[in-house]
């Protein structure tokens, strides 16, 4: 076999040449075009981030990369090497670790590490010496006799990682490798991906939706609907909508509403709520004061130019070419009931909430209230106990302890009328694979009790209102990830519920989907819904009106974005990010806790 | 050690892990030959004893009494009076009771005067193969009582021809010899079939299969990965069974081991390879689990040979039993057991499984491969 | 209510027929195994191999002979020479049994002594060999009868005069298929239900129901009746089988013919359910159908009789539901039997499937995380 070994590519030539490439899939009975004559390089020693949003083409590429796929049209070639010809030569000279990285989860984390070892030809004689540098780098050192399956999500994420480095390769593809991470984590695993390119010097091709993460890489690939928008350094594309980045600081309760009507203003390009402020991108580069006097801001509104982020730059190019091809980019706003009651009582009483499993407390003793109307975060690392506080909340899993209300009642022993009241968004959008999307909504309405008319009345409004129209009869399993989660939502809403809970309602979803999504959950609180949600995206925790910090089952702080961001923000870092202050609360009240 | 070997012996540690894990996959493959090898053992016969029989006697006789204490000595029946035939056919209705004898008043006026007097006898046919098990026996309570009479009376009633039959391999002609080879077959088919048809598609549904096959292993070596482990553990469930067989049931193995052993391998081969073709195909583990069900244990049970005998069935259905690889199996360990090597049946039927286990190799090999979908 | 579980059975009916293996499975084994395992189940022998090995060169052997070559059970294979020959003759299986006439047969019965004939069976299948043994029997004690008759006018005193009733001709087929009915539901319901929580489970979505308004009842009714749907439907179509296809007399009313094809539906169901709701993941939920499924057909007289199983396996199969269908399946069909004689399966059949009901229910909210 080494003997026939192809001439190895000298350090310059690219990692990845594609030109021209086509791939057609066919779902059903539709033709997905998932890649349209893509032509671009991935250069060597560096980490380049394909970037885009849901169904760009990011997976399809990577699988084609691998030899898992095969191009129908176009010529690819990887590490010098034909994937569809030599695809056995290109897996033993490249990593790639898939989406859901296959962890075998009834395996411990060393007997893990020696498949992965055996498979890739590691000998025996090398692998101490590998793993005690993986292991160490990862953290996971005193947990290799854990199963893989008990690890938490950010644990297993960075044990898939030490699987696919055991032998460095020259080449290391990660698809999406930091969804449903949590951010401390999540920064642990950049720091891997950068040692090993610095230290082993291979090259790094990784896709992400989280687009802070594509300013750490230092090549950006720019996909949208299988075709490739540009290839540039991140700061290249923020550069180009320098001045068009825009921060408000709004007065009162008003930040929701004006976001909401903001976000469809022609010149709006895109707009976020960031605690208590509002993140502007305009069409053009402006000064403020063009600002206020174009968009008509009163003057209690404050206007403050800010530099741009790669998020600006990637929403601004890609509404910029839906517009070309002529598609909305409005979001759409639903309509709810709206909801009676006082806007501020307390609906959801939690108090000295314990659940036990064994002797090891998953929540032990946490209190809080949320206010009828609000949004409401959960956050917390991976492990936190943030999904079993949520089961308890809906009555899926008993309390051992404490008492909990919703909507004044325990929903453990109410009467199953109490939960008409409250609507649930689970984990991973689980729906009927099987069903359609028709089907899903009129199963999902009847089990909430409507019919005839009004079941009718309420199916219309989901698929108008969350955009469904086009795939009614399409089966929810070949749903990009995307429609998926508005499905979920609707779902969850048919009933018009006074109450939501969403637990990770964007996990793994698009930038462009994610905004669609919050503008949802803003109308809805203004149609006095409660709405609580847990999230590892941090970003997120900055819309909710008020959020508590988990950790090991019991609370470490709680509060509004500002005030924690005030509070815990890591000292000598101006304008702190949501991010910035959990990653600094959760590393300092952890080595207190530990001790 | 070269790289070919360490990705197999990677891939079977895996495997086995995995198993050691679950303990129901272990469960299946001891546990379930051991509580089913006792259960149908101790459990399925089909050797009458103590049927349940009524007699009516119209009209008490010294020669009707001789006649139906008969009955009475004999461990095959337990009898039970009725005063007339009206309340011994409702029993029969009910299935209290199995068959009636029934003895009218003339019985002893006709047989003084020697004029082939009738006994009723009649018998509840829904199970047929008991009717005629139960009806054998009457009979033979009805000879001997014959005999009796006639030597008592100093008649010459011999018959012409006296059956004298020899029943070779199985002389106590107990069921249980032939049964329990048979289902020990019937269980390897299970254990062979339940333990494989699900672990190819779970590694696709839990995505462990995207990143197995992204890495320099064969698609040959994953099989094999697969194959080996199950192998191992079906054989050790197999040689419990075995012991169980000759220990417990003391059933007699006549055979060579080493010929039991090469069969024994054979077919786990065959099954296990049916078990990851049942995976391959169907995609999900719920379809699966499905097929598994339908396609293994009904058609080992009804078409192998293990309880209905294949001789007699139809040609077009003898046909059909051979695509049930529990049939040969069934075959040879009959024979081993009962008979010792009948080399000629022994190697008819090791052919057979041989091309059955190819057949399924050489399509799941095919349908497997290095790429997606 | 009703609507909500109407929603429930709909979905599960999309679910289980909307993809195309799993449609495939419910419907043509089925319809393959009614067929097949209805000609290929029976006890009843025919042609039985015969060797011959006659050494009596008289005329009586010769009319013993022509009687086995005249009955339709035995199938003359072979004629053999010499004791060597025997034993590979049945080793090898070429014939079940061998006749052997001994070199006086025909004189010793001419001088009125009897003459002994040698009957050697392959024992391997001990059910065959006693049955052709009995079809033998048979045979000669015919020929003794017509011999006795002709040659010496002498008749024994009295003789049975054997009546079989429901099934005059003791034909096993009428035996078996009608339990085939009993077999093939219980396979197709567990099928269906096995493994329908725990495919919910691993998908996330049984959480989504029981957010839901839904009480574990609905959840249950929503969940039984598909099962119950498609087991009445295959339980329907094998039953038209057995009359038209296999013309087995259905004595009985359809009524309580259904009655109880219902209830042990319900409590098949009831299991499925039970085992679905116990299992985390499907390969458990498999596992568990299988635990059960084997020794609920091997131990419900389906083959075999209860009765001659001993006592403590006797009475594990008193929570069998297979067992019970069984008696109401053939007694209806063959005996024409009502309410009034079975009633004491009925009973037994509907606590089983009361109980593993509401078992079933209960677990649904138990076996969370």
């Amino acid at each position: 076999m080494a003997s026939n070994l192809p001439d190895i590519p000298s350090k310059d030539d690219n990692a990845i040449a594609a030109k021209g490439v086509w791939k057609v899939f066919h779902v059903g009975k539709r033709k997905v075009e998932a890649l349209r004559d893509c032509s671009f390089d991935v250069k060597p020693g560096i980490v380049t981030g394909l970037i885009g949003p849901d169904g760009a083409g990011k997976t399809t590429f990577m699988r084609l990369c691998v030899g898992l796929l095969i191009p129908d049209e176009g010529s690819l070639s990887v590490l010098g090497l034909d994937p569809e010809r030599d695809y056995l030569k290109i897996q033993s000279e490249i990593r790639y670790m898939p989406q859901r990285f296959g962890l075998y989860e009834d395996l411990t984390v060393q007997e893990n590490l020696d498949l992965y070892s055996d498979l890739l030809g590691v000998p025996e004689e090398m692998r101490k010496e590998r793993y005690d540098v993986l292991m160490s780098m990862t953290g996971l050192g005193p947990f290799t006799r854990r199963l893989a399956g008990r690890l938490s999500g950010g644990m297993k994420q960075k044990l898939g990682l030490a699987c696919t480095l055991i032998k460095p390769p020259r080449l290391l593809i990660l698809d999406e490798p930091t969804v449903g991470v949590d951010p401390v984590s999540r920064r642990e695993l950049w720091h891997i991906v950068y040692s090993q390119v610095e230290r082993e010097g291979m090259s790094v091709l990784l896709s992400t939706s989280y687009l802070d993460e594509a300013e750490r890489c230092q090549e950006v690939i720019l996909m949208h609907q299988g075709e490739v928008l540009g290839q540039g350094l991140p700061h290249e594309f923020s550069s180009k909508v320098k001045g068009h980045s825009f921060m408000l600081r709004v007065p009162g309760g008003e930040k929701r509403r004006l976001q909401q009507e903001l976000s469809n203003r022609n010149q709006v390009a895109d707009s976020l709520i960031l605690g208590e402020r509002i993140r502007l991108v305009m069409w053009d580069a402006l000064k403020p004061k063009e600002v206020k006097d174009t968009l008509g801001l009163s003057d209690k509104i404050e206007v403050e130019s800010v530099p741009p982020r790669f998020e600006d730059a990637f929403i601004w190019r890609l509404k910029k070419r839906l517009m070309e091809k002529g598609e909305s980019v409005r979001f759409k706003i639903i309509t709810h009931k709206r909801v009676k009651g006082k806007r501020d009582e307390p609906v959801i009483v939690v108090k000295d909430l314990k659940r036990r499993f064994g002797d090891f407390y998953a929540v032990g003793g946490i209190s809080f209230e949320v206010k009828r109307g609000e949004i409401f975060g959960l956050l917390g690392a991976n492990g936190a106990g943030k999904t079993t506080t949520f089961r308890m909340l809906c009555g899926l899993l008993p309390a051992s302890e404490g008492t909990l209300l919703v909507a004044g009642k325990n929903l453990r022993k109410a009467r199953a009328k109490a939960r008409v009241r409250i609507g649930y968004m689970a984990q991973k959008f689980s729906l009927y694979e099987d069903l359609t999307v028709l089907q899903n909504l009129r199963f999902f309405s009847s089990a909430y009790g409507l019919y005839g008319k009004r079941q009718r009345e309420r199916i219309d409004w989901a698929l108008d209102a969350f955009e469904l129209i086009g795939e009614v009869d399409t089966v929810s399993k070949n749903l990009p990830l995307g429609y998926k989660q508005r499905l979920a939502l609707a779902a969850a809403l048919m009933h018009e519920p006074e109450i939501i809970f969403l637990d990770e309602p964007t996990s793994g979803v698009d930038p462009l989907a994610r905004r669609q999504f919050w503008a949802h959950i803003n109308s809805l609180s203004e149609s006095n819904v409660t709405i609580m949600v847990t999230t590892h995206f941090m970003e997120e925790a900055e819309y909710c009106d008020r959020i508590v910090i988990m950790k090991r089952g019991k609370i470490l702080a709680h509060g509004t974005p500002e005030e924690l961001k005030e509070r815990y923000h890591p000292e000598g870092i101006k304008n702190p990010t949501m991010e910035d202050a959990f990653i600094a609360l959760v590393e300092s009240k952890g080595e207190v806790a530990n001790e | 050690m070269n790289k070919k070997r360490m990705r197999l012996k990677g891939l079977i540690k895996k495997e086995s892990l995995q198993i050691i894990r679950d303990p129901s996959s272990i469960g299946i493959a001891f546990l379930l030959p051991v509580v089913l090898l006792l259960i149908f053992g101790y459990g399925v016969s089909l050797d009458a004893e103590h049927v349940p029989i009524g007699i009516v006697i119209e009209k008490p006789g010294h020669l009707a009494m001789d006649f139906t204490g008969g009955f009475y000595n004999s461990e095959y029946f337990s009898p039970t009076v009725f005063s007339n035939i009206q309340e011994a056919e409702k029993a029969l209705m009910k299935r209290r009771i199995m068959a009636i004898c029934w003895i009218r008043s003339d019985f002893e006026r006709r047989v003084l005067s020697t004029k082939d007097s009738p006994v009723g006898i009649i018998v509840n046919g829904v199970d047929a193969n008991q009717a005629k098990i139960v009806t054998g026996y009457i009979t033979g309570v009805w000879i001997k009582w014959l005999s009796q009479y006639a030597r008592s009376k100093g008649l010459r009633l011999d018959a012409p021809v006296n059956v004298e039959q020899r029943i070779w391999f199985n002389a106590a002609v107990r069921s249980r010899n032939f049964l329990v080879p048979g289902l020990i077959a019937v269980i390897m088919t299970l254990i062979g079939g339940m333990l494989t048809s699900m672990v190819v598609a779970r590694e696709w549904e839990r995505g462990t299969m995207e990143a197995l096959l992204v890495t320099p292993v064969r698609i040959k070596e994953v099989i094999l990965g697969k194959i080996i482990p199950y192998f191992v553990l079906g054989m050790g469930g197999m040689a419990i069974s075995v012991v169980i067989a000759i220990f417990i049931f003391h059933v007699p193995f006549r055979g060579s081991f080493l010929a039991l052993t090469y069969a024994s391998a054979l077919f786990m081969l065959t099954a296990i390879f049916l078990g990851l073709l049942i995976s391959t195909a169907a995609g999900s583990q719920f379809v699966a689990g499905q097929i598994a069900i339908v396609i293994t244990f009904l058609p080992a049970f009804m078409l192998s040979g293990f309880v209905f005998d294949i001789n007699s069935m139809p040609f077009p259905i003898q046909v059909i039993t051979h695509i049930v690889a529990a049939r040969y199996f069934v075959s040879i360990l009959q024979s081993l057991f009962l008979v010792g090597n009948v080399w000629k049946i022994y190697i008819i039927n090791c052919i057979w499984l041989m091309v059955m286990a190819l057949l399924f190799f050489r399509i799941i090999r095919k349908k497997s491969h290095k790429r997606l979908a | 209510m009703l609507r909500r579980i109407l929603a429930l059975t709909i979905k599960e009916f999309i679910v289980i027929l909307k993809n195309k293996k799993s449609r495939m499975v419910l419907i043509i084994p089925p319809i393959a195994q009614i067929i097949v395992f209805g000609y290929a189940a029976t006890f009843d022998l025919k042609d039985v191999g015969v060797a011959i090995y006659n050494e009596d060169r008289g005329e009586v052997s010769r009319d013993v002979i022509a009687r086995f070559q005249g009955a339709r059970v035995f199938k003359i294979v072979n004629w053999i020479q010499s004791d060597r020959e025997i034993a590979p003759i049945l080793n090898e299986q070429k014939a079940l049994m061998v006749l052997h006439f001994h070199e006086d047969f025909s004189k010793d019965i001419l001088r009125g002594k009897g003459g002994n004939l040698q009957i050697i069976l392959d024992g391997r299948n001990s059910n065959t060999a006693l049955i052709a043994l009995s079809y033998c029997r048979q045979i000669i004690s015919d020929f003794n009868r017509a011999y006795s008759k002709r040659f010496r006018g002498v008749l024994p005193p009295a003789r049975l005069k054997v009546r079989a009733w429901f099934n005059r001709t003791l034909n096993s087929h009428w035996f078996i298929i009608p339990g085939i009915v009993a077999l093939l539901t219980i396979v197709v319901t567990l099928e269906v239900t096995a493994l329908s929580v725990a495919k919910e489970r691993e998908a996330g979505t049984f959480d989504q129901l029981l957010v839901t308004p839904m009480t574990p009842f609905e959840i249950l009714l929503g969940k039984s009746l598909p099962g119950l749907i498609i087991g009445i439907l295959e339980g329907t179509f094998i039953i038209l089988m057995t009359c038209f296809w296999f013309e087995i007399p259905l004595r009985g009313s359809l009524l309580v013919l259904y009655s109880g094809l219902f209830v042990f539906l319900l409590s098949a169901i009831g299991i499925g359910l039970m085992i679905s709701s116990i299992s985390l993941t499907q390969q458990q939920g498999l596992m568990g159908a299988f635990m059960f499924l084997v020794p609920a057909v091997v131990l419900s007289g389906f083959a075999t009789p209860i009765a001659n199983m001993p006592e403590f396996v006797q009475r594990f199969t008193l929570l069998n539901p297979m067992r019970y269908f069984l008696v109401i399946v053939r007694s209806v069909f063959l005996q024409g039997a009502g309410f009034d004689i079975l009633w004491t399966q009925y009973i037994p059949l509907a606590i089983i499937g009361v109980v593993s009901l509401a078992v079933a229910a209960a677990l649904f909210r138990k076996r969370m995380y």
